[in-house]
């Protein structure tokens, strides 16, 4: 079983419909797939319904597939930063189902869990509740949430080994854990691959039996939104 | 409502500065973006509090320097940050578990509303301003208190402590404590009304209840 490609459009191969929804990994342009972002740009696929946190800024992350158009829907917690977002969004061209960041995450988490639902204290008495099942436990308020179920993950790590088992890097973990789990398919790009055994076993964030396809995705650009310092005090 | 140019009243830095008052030894702490990031500044020397970012870590450090600059080192806000040696790093299911299961001590938060029953608005201004509520609403719903810093009134001189939030809403019955540039209310639980503890330096009684327009106990 091999589960290595030559690059992200080759991996994305058979794939790809018009309609079908896609769970994302990354936090701002912090840990997202950028190689398969561009092949799902250059393949022209649309009607999509994405769930990430973030729609990336203007043309860089998932930015790229909302200026061509490609995007149905987004499922999402924070779009600010984005001013094509923002235009489609007001001109009625773009949907977007707002869902609080922690439910998004658990909303992964549970698809790939095989949980259709969970009930959760966030967003209670707000918008977010509207047309949602309210239950009592222990004598608060709870909303039901589904489980979402992708047709495909797509997820940046850092190393993984040749099965697929991944690790990934300081914050750049983020949604790329529970987006990876809820894909009937799940694509990985990592910056490198190294042999089987070459991991600790102890170590491993994300065990290859998620992993259907893996990418080596470098050199990577990896954009920072904001870059902010400190001095070195004067010896 | 407004009067003359106001000199009095807490600066940004004194709002963070008084919100850090409310720091325990031990505690894990959010901290929004805006005003509640400067409370990380204030932080009593000796005093160990581990922030939590809710993008996948625990134990922020500071901006890091011009040459260890990590686009896979952010906060919450997408700023680069460092690590600690206690730092951990987790997936964002795993930090919302940490939020939404009680086990972060204290969330200090931006507001552009907050009611007299202690519902918060801060995500949201409809045909405006549609970024996302991000983790707010998790927080609010989890961290077992919720401090909210904010201006005393809008630009435009209107109250911003007010019966009923006009906004939509990120919880209801959330609010322990509002920290403003002129006053603090608190509150002991989610039952009982705020309560004005504290005043600004060169702030009255007065002054606060001719700019609140929320029910609070003197």
């Amino acid at each position: 079983m091999q589960k290595i490609y030559p690059n992200a459009e080759a991996a994305l191969e058979g794939l790809l419909f018009d309609g079908m929804t896609i769970a994302a990994g990354g936090f701002g342009l912090c840990g997202i797939p950028e190689r398969l972002i561009d092949a799902i740009q250059a393949s022209g696929v649309k009607d999509l319904t994405i769930a990430s946190n973030n729609a990336g800024i203007d043309n860089e992350g998932l930015g790229k597939l909302l200026r061509t158009r490609q995007v149905k829907k987004m499922i999402s917690s924070y779009v600010g930063e984005n001013k094509e977002f923002e235009r489609q969004f007001l001109a009625g061209e773009l949907e977007v189902e707002f869902t609080p960041q922690g439910t998004l995450a658990e909303r992964m988490r549970a698809g790939g869990a095989g949980i259709p639902g969970f009930y959760t204290k966030t967003g209670v008495g707000t918008q977010v509740a509207e047309g949602k099942e309210v239950k009592t436990f222990d004598g608060e308020d709870y909303i039901l949430e589904r489980g979402i179920r992708a047709d495909l993950s797509v997820v940046k790590g850092w190393k993984a080994d040749e099965t697929g088992n991944l690790i990934f890097r300081k914050t750049s973990r983020n949604f790329n854990f529970p987006a990876a789990t809820c894909g009937k398919v799940c694509i990985a790009e990592v910056e490198e691959i190294v042999p089987v055994g070459s991991l600790d076993p102890d170590c491993i964030h994300l065990p290859s039996i998620y992993v259907n396809r893996l990418i080596l995705g470098a050199p990577y650009d990896k954009k920072i939104e904001f870059r902010t310092v400190r001095q070195r005090e004067a010896a | 409502m407004a009067t003359a140019v106001e000199t009095k009243g807490w600066t940004r830095d004194q709002m963070a500065a008084r919100a850090a008052k409310e720091l325990r030894d031990g505690y894990y702490v959010n901290l929004g973006i805006g005003i509640p990031t400067l409370v990380a500044n204030n932080i009593p020397e000796g005093m160990t509090v581990t922030l939590q970012s809710e993008n996948g870590m625990l134990g922020i450090g500071p901006f890091p320097y011009e040459d260890q600059v990590d686009p896979d080192l952010i906060n919450a806000g997408k700023q680069t940050i460092s690590e600690l040696p206690q730092t951990s790093y987790f997936d964002s299911a795993q930090s919302f578990a940490m939020i939404r299961g009680g086990h972060i001590d204290l969330a200090v938060l931006g507001g552009m509303e907050v009611s007299e029953k202690g519902d918060l608005a801060n995500w949201m201004v409809p045909g405006k301003m549609i970024k996302g509520m991000g983790g707010a609403m998790d927080l609010v719903a989890g961290v077992k208190k919720i401090i909210v810093v904010m201006e005393h009134t809008s630009k435009n001189g209107d109250a911003k402590f007010i019966p009923e939030c006009t906004l939509p809403l990120t919880g209801r019955n959330v609010v322990d404590m509002i920290i403003t540039d002129l006053a603090v209310f608190h509150r002991p639980d989610h039952d009982n009304p705020f309560k004005l503890v504290e005043m600004a330096p060169g702030v009255t009684a007065a002054e606060v209840r001719e700019k609140t327009t929320a029910h609070y106990v003197e």
